[in-house]
């Protein structure tokens, strides 16, 4: 298999073995199909951020003046669907999770990998269709879509915006599915579940969440829609439902979702420390473990989300204490990654600065879910943007930074090429500046009182929010800059080698850019998962692949 | 100088000093954890950054570290917890003898109606030192009444009562903002508190007053002919309402619920849904037939039927309202259908 085939050593790899649309639209490899998504999650990434950098042109001033009012109730709920929905909860799943599940198992594909390319295309005709509900006029209810604005008052696309999503929905079940049965049926003889990377556990946790959650709000939306076109009354009080139903319903998904979009960002900066350490993880066991329990704990505190919305005080008490019992399991986690660096040998490669960043910021957005589980904080600061300041810190601090540190890391073994060190230090420095700048002031705006989804404020919280809005320009540059250098090396990278970080993982242990079926035999593991010190010791061997 | 760019929110009720003590253990808290974490972060990148010919020392894990950072923290979380928890609880159990105002919400203002009866919208006056309950509901869709100087919110439903109290502290203009996202003008349904010395209140009191709302209640309850069921004495078709407010009801399916402001609301918009042992299901609905405001008056004159004689409410000793009945039928007939 591999053989050099070009002049230039351009071996046979998933990449240039076929050419032609239809072998990109009709593959079943993973690898191909995580590409498929990366390119698809870019596209929305860049809509979804569009719509942030106009909302914080909007309230660069107090009074509602470079948008209508509807056109901005429109745009924060677009945003915000398209960002959970088409990019957050896709991301590293099916990106990075797609392309490596499989390699750092051992096993040639997922499971099922026709269903992996439906997978792909329901998310595909789900993005077609809520651009279509954009294109269409939008739909303006938040992207909770709070019942009954929702199903009796908005007049925008409702419908066509609950439908979308509930097609993308299926995509995520059906990636959820596939992970869990390639992770039981499919890892090569000596993988056992104690040296399964811990990438692989956080996706396992995250694939329990997608299959067991998802379905949920898929019916949710139904019940929404059918709500609005045929008047049923389920939720909307004047036909004898109650809105408070719909506030569960959306929330036992939406709460876990969240842990969607953090836990494999977890398993990559897992990984990544790991590598640039040259450690091992300290306690493997309960990293693992603590993922674990993040999926099953996330589901018991949904309604930390609904305090003041009406609960009674008892449930309002168990939820908030089953709140804090969730975020023991995160603590565990930063403190076993500050504890793998102790004794470590560092690198500050860009990957290993978005690990840092990632530290730091999912440590502040941690910290400040402990203020909002807080009952007698949450009064106050509920719905203002210490909630928007708070979930940002987690999902774009965290999930994203993680997002693009795993990125970084696996590039050259997705692309076969380095991108530019430099560049992508610096991208790693202004997006943690430019985060920072963004979101902090919103911590304080939001315990001064600013309400969210607010088109108009109060002058005297203009300062802040220009802080804000500068900040999200810095940001929007950090983000742009990887995609630029990124589709650079593409073309005029230099070729990477199989290794170039050296880091323990099967993945590393194939050529880069991989073969369609990732080992030209299957491997045969005899070593637990992060055996840096076998790799970094004086070699005997040429290769250390095995004891 | 921070009059533009302020940092930290008026204080101005009882509960504000509470939430902002809380916040502020929090804030040391959270920033002992944070200092601690980066710390050790930064110090250990920095000591064990990579030499040549110093390799990394492998390290297992260990057992009891793992179980002391996940008990220590487990620990300064019921402690945060149990605190927010007594802070929340006393901000949700308003004290009795409590000054009752009624508000309803609809896309995108704010009504007002103190049970004395002044009515106001997007303003509530209210005097320093005594609690205020505000007995909320919506018209359409969900709204938030949010009250920053007072570090107090709660969620305003259509179809039933929510209540939530504060008692002001410091005279002032507040902010009041609608917190739950509700259509066009949502960031336009604002408001002002204005927390008044008790004696300008009285006297913002006393003028413009239409008599109480209960008063008013009581002519919509003759308007509507249920006085012809509901008698004061035993022989009516349905339950004598004297004394009935706050107590605990039997109802025909064995239950029992208290006769709180949701279920009186809920008896006359769904009379079958949880109806008196002993009575028939003869009650026609009002859904539809009478005005939020209608049901707040309603619900106020039945809970005056449970008042001792001559308690009435606190203020009623402000106004000469008492004594001019015109008054009172000239604001029964400015109800708004």
């Amino acid at each position: 298999m591999a053989t050099p085939s070009g002049p230039q050593g351009e071996r046979e790899n998933y990449l240039n073995k076929h050419y032609g649309v239809g072998s990109w639209l009709l593959t079943t490899d993973h690898k191909r199909i995580s590409l498929l998504y990366l390119l698809s999650i870019t596209f929305f990434f860049f809509i979804g951020g569009f719509f942030a950098l106009l909302i914080r042109l909007e309230l660069l001033t107090p009074a509602g003046d470079l948008v209508q009012a509807d056109t901005y109730n429109k745009l924060f709920t677009m945003h915000g669907q398209v960002m959970v929905f088409f990019f957050l909860i896709p991301s590293i799943p099916a990106v990075l999770g797609n392309f490596l599940v499989p390699m750092m198992i051992g096993a040639k594909d997922l499971a099922f990998p026709r269903i992996n390319l439906l997978s792909w295309y329901l998310y595909v005709i789900g993005g077609v269709m809520m651009l279509h509900c954009m294109l269409t006029g939008g739909v303006d209810t938040g992207w909770t879509f709070y019942v009954p604005f929702s199903t009796a008052f908005s007049n925008t696309k409702v419908i066509e915006a609950g439908l979308a999503i509930f097609v993308a929905g299926f995509s995520s079940i059906l990636t959820g599915l596939n992970f869990i049965v390639t992770i039981h049926r499919m890892r090569a003889p000596g993988m056992t579940w104690s040296r399964l990377p811990l990438f692989i556990w956080a996706h396992y946790a995250t694939s329990i969440i997608q299959v067991l959650g998802t379905p949920v709000i898929a019916i949710t939306l139904v019940l929404v829609v059918a709500e609005r076109a045929l008047h049923l009354g389920i939720f909307d009080p004047k036909l004898g439902g109650d809105p408070l139903l719909f506030q569960h319903l959306f929330w036992f998904y939406s709460h876990p979702a969240v842990y969607i979009m953090i836990l494999p960002s977890m398993g990559v900066v897992t990984e990544i420390i790991a590598c640039f350490s040259r450690k091992r993880i300290f306690g493997y066991g309960f990293v693992a473990f603590s993922s674990i329990a993040i999926a099953v704990f996330g589901f018991l505190v949904w309604a930390h989300h609904m305090f003041v919305a009406g609960i009674s005080v008892y449930a309002a008490l168990v939820f908030s204490i089953l709140s804090y019992a969730v975020a023991v399991p995160s603590a565990v986690k930063v403190f076993n990654w500050t504890a793998t660096l102790y004794k470590g040998s560092i690198r500050y490669d860009a990957p290993m600065l978005y690990a840092f960043g990632f530290l730091g910021l999912f440590t502040i957005g941690g910290l400040t879910g402990l203020f909002l589980a807080c009952l007698g904080i949450d009064m106050h600061v509920h719905d203002t943007y210490f909630v928007i300041a708070h979930f940002h810190y987690i999902m774009v601090g965290g999930a994203l930074m993680g997002y693009l540190g795993g990125m970084h890391f696996w590039w050259p073994k997705i692309s076969g090429k380095l991108y530019p060190e430099g560049w992508a230090r610096l991208a790693a420095l202004i997006v943690f500046i430019g985060f920072n700048l963004t979101f902090f002031p919103q911590f304080i705006l939001g315990y001064l009182g600013m309400p969210r989804r607010y088109y108009q404020y109060p002058p005297e919280f203009q300062v802040l929010n220009v802080l804000s809005t500068a900040g999200a320009t810095v940001l929007g540059i950090g983000y742009l800059l990887p995609m630029i250098y990124f589709l650079w090396s593409m073309r005029y990278g230099k070729p990477a080698p199989d290794n170039p970080w050296n880091a323990a993982g099967l993945e590393w242990k194939t050529q880069s850019p991989p073969t369609t079926f990732n080992f030209e035999e299957e491997p045969v593991v005899t070593w637990e998962a992060y055996n840096y010190e076998e790799l970094d010791a004086p070699q005997k061997q040429e290769v250390p692949v095995a004891r | 100088m921070f009059d533009n760019f302020p940092l930290w929110p008026d204080r101005a009720s009882t509960a504000a000093g509470n939430v902002d003590a809380l916040f502020i253990f929090l804030l040391i808290v959270s920033g002992l954890m944070t200092a601690l974490i980066f710390t050790a972060v930064v110090y250990f990148s920095a000591r064990y950054r990579r030499r040549r010919g110093v390799p990394a020392e492998q390290i297992e894990g260990s057992t009891p570290l793992e179980l002391t950072w996940s008990f220590i923290p487990l620990v300064v979380f019921m402690v945060i917890f149990a605190w927010g928890a007594v802070v929340y609880f006393k901000s949700r159990t308003p004290p009795r003898d409590s000054t009752e105002v009624y508000v309803v919400a609809k896309q995108w203002m704010w009504k007002l109606e103190h049970a004395e009866g002044q009515r106001e919208i997007n303003e509530l006056h209210v005097p320093v030192g005594r609690d205020v309950k505000l007995i909320m509901t919506s018209q359409d869709v969900i709204h938030s009444f949010f009250v920053p100087a007072f570090r107090m919110k709660q969620d305003v439903l259509p179809g039933r009562y929510t209540v939530a109290w504060f008692r002001a502290t410091k005279p002032g203009t507040y902010h009041l903002f609608c917190t739950q996202y509700c259509g066009t003008q949502h960031s336009g349904m604002i408001g002002s508190i204005i927390v008044m010395e008790p004696a300008q209140y009285e006297a913002w009191m006393s003028g413009g007053t239409t008599g109480p709302l209960s008063a008013t209640g009581e002519k919509i309850f003759a308007e509507l002919g249920c006085v012809t069921c509901h008698r004061t004495d035993s022989q009516g078709r349905g339950p004598n309402l004297q004394g009935v407010f706050g107590r605990p009801v039997q109802l025909e399916d064995g239950r029992t619920v208290t006769a709180d402001e949701n279920y009186i609301r809920e008896c006359i918009l769904d009379p079958g849904a949880k109806r008196v042992k002993g009575f028939q299901p003869i009650m026609p609905t009002f859904q539809g037939l009478i005005s939020e405001e209608q049901l707040n008056a309603l619900v106020a004159y039945v809970k005056s039927l449970s008042q001792p004689v001559g308690a009435g409410t606190k203020t009623a000793t402000a106004a000469p309202q008492d004594q001019d009945k015109d008054t009172i039928q000239a604001a029964g007939s400015q109800v708004n259908p």
